[in-house]
């Protein structure tokens, strides 16, 4: 018998309760919310529960909002081979917060968590070797914060004098142009129609 | 006098031809058995995710032809339906035909690329030179439809970016009715090779859990015998219409993966006959003037194509907010694409899971007990392309 993403909701929510601060379906696939504390008992459900069975871990990832209170969001993708299901947690989290790590629940989390590390600078709780893993040895910054210049810091070059490679810092001919090519006649919010769209909700 | 246990470190790569790329493996010997493995990755990587965060949807595409540049196109798919269920947009048919026909031809470059080197890494040279010759073959196919040879940048959200041209469909049928033969010649130098057995049967042995825990996809689970593809559980585009077998291995070993290759080539042949002979007529993308470029023709006619197309190589289309998880079943197993959009013409976010990355990291517990000599071996059954390990 199949399930659908609407039973996994019901499940899911009834298995968890409190933990799952919201959940919904878009897009046919489920998403869910649930506190930094919730996630190893969220993720143990979901791999072991027999409604569930999210036997793979496909992917862990983070976005940045900056102008959040809580700045990240930690992304886990899972998929149950067993009921053909994928299912989306998400974690807010502040700069500060130290994730746990689910390594001890999938052994495939080790470099995800890492990326997720050397991309964004969150930090995992009982990580057995939390390193950077794609940038360089020795970079510093993390690249895919918004903040961090699409050009980077530093660059590389070999130095006929030193005879070795060395690093120095970006030096542009041009300064990197972002073109903001939005439209200004779609883009703008005219306080009329806002004062309009408020009379119509007074009503 | 007890004997104190020396183990030796050896550093492999990240220039050496059977790393396939430029990979650094640390690894902890003892005698020639491995100990442990570190793989050292990234020496390829270029900001891909961060780079597409500054561009438009379509000036994102040609970032994925750079991932696994021996299938560029299959990475294409996963970016081009991401944008068309964000934006709730149909594909037509004969566009749905012609982007799983390029597909499977990927999967036949990238399959044949894999085998051909694999082999190579355990000593055989023959295939490769035979396979390439076939590889040149299908990249011709890949020009004549996109213009170039690798880099293709031919799917874009809502269909493909231009119809074929004439007598490709003729010529592509043609191939696939010499290539099964090239199959078997590749199979009788390699399939019951005694040296090519002696280095594979056995080697690498992924138990079903196993792979599931780490992450594994594509042949990879397949090899050990999880039935498990994305094209029939999660069907994309047209391959509903498809009737294909999925082949999966017994044992889960290098050379178990190897056979599994070689019979999804022969279904990808199957497959883009019945592709070719049931493609209908018509339009070949999403006629919606806001999404893609108009014709040449109604450039010149039509003053609203023109504003189109204006605005869309400019500010590009926007896609509403939200967010999605594609994948699709590349050849070397799951591709997705994470994508985030807050409502502009660029992504907010676009994560892009390559399925070598986990394949990758399982290395040290692939190779746990195994000589050092097998180390190339098993690298090349991971089948695994740097461009989108590192990304």
């Amino acid at each position: 018998m199949s399930t659908t993403v609407i039973d996994l909701e019901r499940t899911v929510n009834s298995g968890l309760t409190t933990a799952i601060k919201k959940s919904e379906i878009s897009f046919s696939q489920l998403f869910i919310d649930v506190d930094i504390e919730n996630i190893i008992s969220t993720i143990l459900f979901l791999k072991t529960n027999q409604k569930c069975r999210f036997k793979q871990l496909i992917d862990i990832t983070a976005v940045d909002y900056p102008e959040k209170e809580k700045r990240f969001k930690i992304i886990y993708l899972l998929l149950s081979l067993e009921k053909n299901l994928r299912i989306v947690i998400n974690v807010h989290i502040n700069e500060k917060d130290l994730v746990p790590s689910i390594t001890k629940i999938f052994p495939s989390a080790n470099w995800m968590e890492r990326e997720v590390f050397d991309m964004y600078g969150v930090s995992f709780k009982d990580h057995p070797d939390l390193r950077r893993i794609l940038t360089d040895y020795g970079f510093e910054g993390h690249p895919l914060r918004k903040d961090f210049p699409l050009t980077g810091h530093t660059e590389v070059r070999y130095s006929e004098d030193k005879k070795k490679v060395i690093y120095e810092k970006v030096k542009l001919d041009q300064e990197y142009r972002n073109f903001d090519s939005e439209s200004p006649w779609e883009g703008t919010k005219y306080i009329v129609q806002e004062d309009e769209k408020n009379k119509i909700k007074d009503k | 006098m007890a004997k104190k246990k020396k183990t030796m470190n050896l550093n492999f790569g990240p220039q050496h031809p059977a790393a396939h790329g430029v990979l650094r493996l640390i690894i902890e010997l003892d005698g020639e058995v491995v100990e442990k493995i570190d793989p050292h990755i990234g020496l390829l990587h270029r900001g891909t995710e961060k780079l597409i965060e500054h561009k438009t949807y379509m000036q994102a595409v040609p970032y994925f032809d750079r991932l696994d540049y021996v299938a560029p196109m299959n990475q294409e798919h996963a970016f081009a339906l991401a944008i068309e269920r964000l934006l709730n947009i149909e594909v037509p048919i004969r566009g749905q035909y012609i982007r799983v026909l390029f597909c499977e031809i990927g999967r036949i470059l990238s399959h044949l690329l894999n085998i051909t080197t694999q082999a190579l890494d355990v000593g055989a040279l023959t295939p490769s030179l035979w396979g390439f010759e076939e590889r040149e073959t299908l990249m011709t196919f890949y020009e004549r439809a996109s213009g170039s040879r690798l880099h293709a940048n031919y799917f874009r959200a809502g269909g493909v970016h231009q119809d074929l041209p004439r007598g490709l469909n003729e010529d592509i049928l043609e191939f696939c009715n010499t290539f099964p033969k090239i199959i078997d010649d590749l199979e009788t130098l390699l399939t019951d090779n005694r040296i090519f057995k002696q280095r594979n049967v056995g080697i690498g042995i992924v138990t079903k859990e196993e792979a599931l825990e780490h992450s594994f996809s594509g042949i990879m689970l397949r090899g050990s015998g999880i039935s498990w593809d994305l094209r029939k559980s999660q069907p994309y585009d047209c391959y509903q219409d498809f009737n294909f077998k999925v082949p999966i291995g017994k044992n889960g070993d290098c050379y178990d993966r190897y056979l599994c290759r070689v019979e999804e080539m022969r279904q990808s042949v199957d497959m883009i006959k019945t592709c070719i002979n049931k493609m209908p007529s018509g339009p070949v993308k999403n006629i919606d003037g806001k999404i893609t470029p108009p014709s040449k023709k109604d450039l010149k006619r039509s003053m609203e194509a023109v504003i189109h197309h204006f605005k869309l190589f400019s500010e590009g289309f926007r896609v509403p907010e939200g967010e999605i998880y594609t994948a699709v079943e590349a050849p070397k197993g799951e591709f997705g694409v994470y994508l985030i959009s807050d409502g502009g013409h660029k992504p907010y976010k676009c994560k892009i899971r390559a399925p070598g990355f986990s394949h990758l990291q399982a290395m040290d517990y692939l190779m746990k007990g195994h000589m050092l000599a097998d180390v190339p071996a098993v690298l090349g059954s991971l089948d695994l392309v740097f461009g989108e390990v590192d990304r």
